[in-house]
């Protein structure tokens, strides 16, 4: 283990499910010691797929793989005195608990937040649930697409007059594992000055909400209920013209807009010249003064003119063609990009971003994608594959609280591990 | 008692991906100075609506104030030396700074993390930008609403049969937002242990990639390249947003997993001729039949408000919401309940709600400050914080240095 990492000292319980995987992952990238705590048989998540080589195997799961990297694993059922008596003893030398519960569900069992820091006043208990610990809608159940719903999200994706949008992978539980990491570690500077920890209570519904960007301020100053137009942009002129921000090129889309000011005129001119080299244009588009191009009063007719010469253009380009073109000119616009097209960019490649992880038991090496941010002098990265069933029972339960193999034997016969 | 009650923070940040990882530090305790000035505010101060009476102006947008609350506007003109000078001051007394240039405008500036370990070798320097430092696309321009597109997740937005949708607003910059935050607070716990400080390249279109990693393995490993499936879902049916009663375009949406979920949800909708219909009867034959079955609870949902359908399934244990709009997440309950949305007076904008973060510490609770104006803590920073005169400020003033 490498252990000049950030957060190298600390030790992690992770009880959650597919809604929070990502809070422990993060921690494990940082550094910090996480044990995935599943119950016997396994995470039931793990029967979600796309599975490896499409095979349905609890060992296989791919978003498992994802989320669950850089922690170890092991297996108890906490249904069982034994299996709580266990987990108390991993508490007492732990810095974390990140658990996803329904709210109460732990307090019953004799294990909840409260009880936890009484074992160990220094513990950082996180709790991950759809709504929050209390409240009107606290028992309600949840997931990706509630969250989705309820945070405003899907009014503002889709085209007017169809059903509201979700994205078709999982966001919220991304979003909510990110904010848990975050709240997580505001806990924990708190209690290394003072030698408490305390109770984080995340919810699924508002760690979405950022995911809004500024439209509730819109609401706030201004009584506006902002609705989604597709693939345009509206909202920008005061005249209602609809602005195009998704071209058809020819393997895909492209994201171009027209804007504005400085940087707007810079790329518009850029975008016109490099049309202008590839075939002929009319005289109106050469005459046209960026200078005094104003996207807050355009007009639909001025707007659609200018789209139908740019539409007709990028649909004979490729993503990479217009991709390496708009870094070379000072172009404002990307590719679409799809799984492919990321594990292709040179920009990905020249960084090194993607990590190279040793699945022995599928026989490959598979490529992920590198951790969130660089550290100039920590060794942050990707040290382990996510842990098999069970995979650490012996090393944590044998090795650090000191069981003998009889009484794991027993334990394993009793269903507790 | 704040969490972060001796933290110092000084942002060189703009728009969204830097400053509102020095919110989030700031309603936690955090001393949070952002720096910008009149010849250079901040791009979301000039540029975005929504603004107050529809009128233009500097402290009159709320897309400034909701990413800047509890924090202090100092106006520095960094085109003079002596306002780089001043802005070496602050950096000194920091612990965190943080900027979300395009690479190179900082070190152009004087305020590189070389230049800033010059004055504080201990500071952690969270750089925030579209692609990282360094590589060829390292200084593209672009925004956030654009780069969500490069990211991914466009690609996987929208209906089946068209192409794809896009995301409300610059969605990758917020994802930066809750990375650079956790990346700034654990290397401030490796500061405090080791004495060391940081340099934190943060490439916003990284960050992004973390929240596609399913489908990026499922490209390493099977070769397949995921797309959108409009609201559907391979481990559930009925999984979609359906049509509510009344012409205001009103949707709820339902989830249905297992089997005790599937005859939970027949029940509770008066069909139970539905939990024995073959076409249904289990997760494959749904997904076989999802175009009849969506057909059938569409027509079911029509007859009630989304509140309604939220509730009766609610109360049976299976997964259903109200697609909340806008206006709605003001009047949302749960949210009211953890008191997301922070109403305070602003001299400018009169009243506005400030938006709380998503997770609530039990002994140490958020507290938001409304967001400053253009320059309003210039005295009590320069003064208090760096012990200047009134009179070497009022020259300073004089000089353009402050504006």
């Amino acid at each position: 283990m490498d252990t000049n990492t950030l957060l190298a000292p600390y030790r992690v319980l992770d009880l959650t499910d597919e809604n929070a995987w990502l809070c422990g992952r993060i921690l494990g990238d940082l550094g910090a010691d996480v044990v995935k705590v599943e119950p016997p048989g396994g995470d039931p998540a793990r029967r979600n797929g796309p599975f490896y080589h499409d095979e349905p195997d609890p060992e296989k799961s791919l978003p498992w793989f994802a989320y669950n990297a850089n922690k170890r694993g092991v297996t108890l059922n906490l249904d069982s005195e034994r299996g709580r008596a266990l987990f108390c003893r991993l508490a007492q030398r732990a810095d974390f608990v990140l658990e996803s519960f329904a709210p109460g569900a732990l307090d019953a069992r004799g294990i909840g937040d409260a009880a936890l820091r009484e074992l160990n006043p220094r513990l950082v208990v996180t709790s991950i649930t759809p709504f929050g610990q209390t409240g009107p809608y606290a028992q309600y159940r949840g997931s990706d697409l509630i969250a989705m719903a309820t945070s405003g999200f899907m009014s503002l994706v889709g085209e007017p007059g169809k059903p509201p949008l979700r994205v078709s992978l999982p966001q919220a539980p991304m979003w909510t594992g990110m904010y848990a990491a975050a709240g997580t570690l505001i806990a924990h500077y708190h209690r290394e000055m003072t030698g408490r920890g305390q109770h984080v209570d995340v919810s699924m519904q508002a760690a979405l909400l950022w995911a809004l960007a500024n439209a509730p301020a819109y609401w706030s100053v201004t009584r506006e209920n902002l609705h989604p137009a597709g693939s345009f942009m509206v909202g920008r002129s005061v005249t209602g013209a609809r602005m195009r921000a998704i071209y058809p090129c020819q393997d895909g889309y492209i994201n171009f807009i027209i804007y504005g000011g400085e940087a707007g005129r810079r790329s518009n001119e850029a975008m016109v010249a490099w049309i202008a080299e590839e075939q002929p244009i009319p005289e109106w588009l050469k005459q046209k003064d960026w200078n005094v191009f104003n996207v807050a009063t355009c007009t639909q007719e001025e707007v659609d003119a200018l789209e139908g010469v740019f539409a007709g253009f990028l649909r004979r380009r490729t993503k990479a063609e217009f991709a390496a073109q708009a870094v070379q000119r000072g172009i404002l616009g990307y590719p679409v990009n799809n799984a492919r097209d990321i594990r292709g960019d040179p920009q990905l490649a020249a960084r090194q971003f993607w990590q190279e992880v040793e699945h022995p038991e599928l026989g490959v090496t598979l490529l992920y994608p590198g951790i969130f941010a660089r550290f100039a002098t920590a060794g942050c990265g990707i040290c382990r594959r996510a842990p098999r069933i069970g995979e650490h029972n012996e090393e944590i339960y044998a090795g650090e609280l000191g069981l003998s193999p009889d009484e794991l034997a027993q334990l394993k016969q009793e269903q507790v591990i | 008692m704040h969490a972060l009650a001796n933290l110092k923070v000084v942002e060189f940040a703009a728009f969204a991906a830097g400053p509102m990882v020095g919110k989030h530090l700031g309603e936690h305790g955090a001393q949070v100075i952002h720096v910008e000035s009149r010849t250079r505010p901040d791009g979301f101060r000039v540029h975005y609506p929504p603004y107050k009476d529809n009128q233009p102006g500097l402290d009159r947008t709320g897309s400034f104030a909701i990413f800047n609350d509890s924090k202090m506007s100092v106006a520095l003109n960094l085109k003079s030396a002596r306002g780089v000078e001043i802005a070496k001051q602050i950096v000194a007394w920091a612990d965190v700074l943080i900027e979300n240039f395009v690479p190179g405008v900082m070190e152009r500036l004087g305020l590189g993390y070389d230049a800033a370990c010059a004055v504080n070798p201990s500071i952690v320097y969270l750089s925030s930008c579209n692609m990282g430092q360094t590589g060829p696309k390292a200084s593209q321009r672009g925004f956030g609403s654009q780069l969500t597109s490069q990211s991914g997740f466009t690609e996987l937005a929208g209906y089946p049969e068209g192409g794809p949708m896009l995301l409300f607003g610059p969605y990758i910059d917020f994802v930066a937002v809750g990375f650079g935050l956790t990346a700034v607070l654990a290397a401030l716990d490796y500061r405090r242990r080791t004495g060391r400080g940081q340099y934190i390249d943060l490439s916003q279109y990284e960050t992004g990639v973390q929240f596609i990693v399913p489908a990026l393995l499922d490209y390493e490993a099977n070769g397949r390249v995921m797309t959108h499936h409009g609201n559907r879902d391979p481990n559930a049916a009925p999984h979609g947003a359906y049509p509510c009663r009344g012409d205001d375009n009103r949707w709820c949406v339902i989830a249905v997993f297992s089997e005790d979920e599937w005859r939970a949800f027949c029940r509770a909708a008066e069909h139970p001729e539905w939990a024995d219909d073959a076409r249904f009867a289990s997760l494959a034959a749904r997904k076989q039949n999802e175009d009849a079955l969506d057909q059938l609870v569409g027509a079911w949902t029509a007859q009630f408000s989304p509140h309604e359908v939220m509730e009766k399934l609610q109360a049976v244990g299976v997964r259903a919401a109200v697609v909340n709009t806008l206006a709605d997440l003001f009047c949302d309950p749960q949210l009211k309940h953890r008191r997301i949305w922070r109403e305070m007076s602003h001299p400018v904008l009169e009243r506005f709600d400030y938006e709380g973060p998503p997770f609530a510490l039990s002994e140490t609770p958020a507290e938001l400050h409304r967001s400053p104006l253009l320059g309003e803590h210039n005295r009590r920073v320069l003064g208090e914080l760096l012990g200047m005169s009134d009179a070497e400020i009022d020259e300073l003033e004089k000089q353009g240095v402050v504006e």
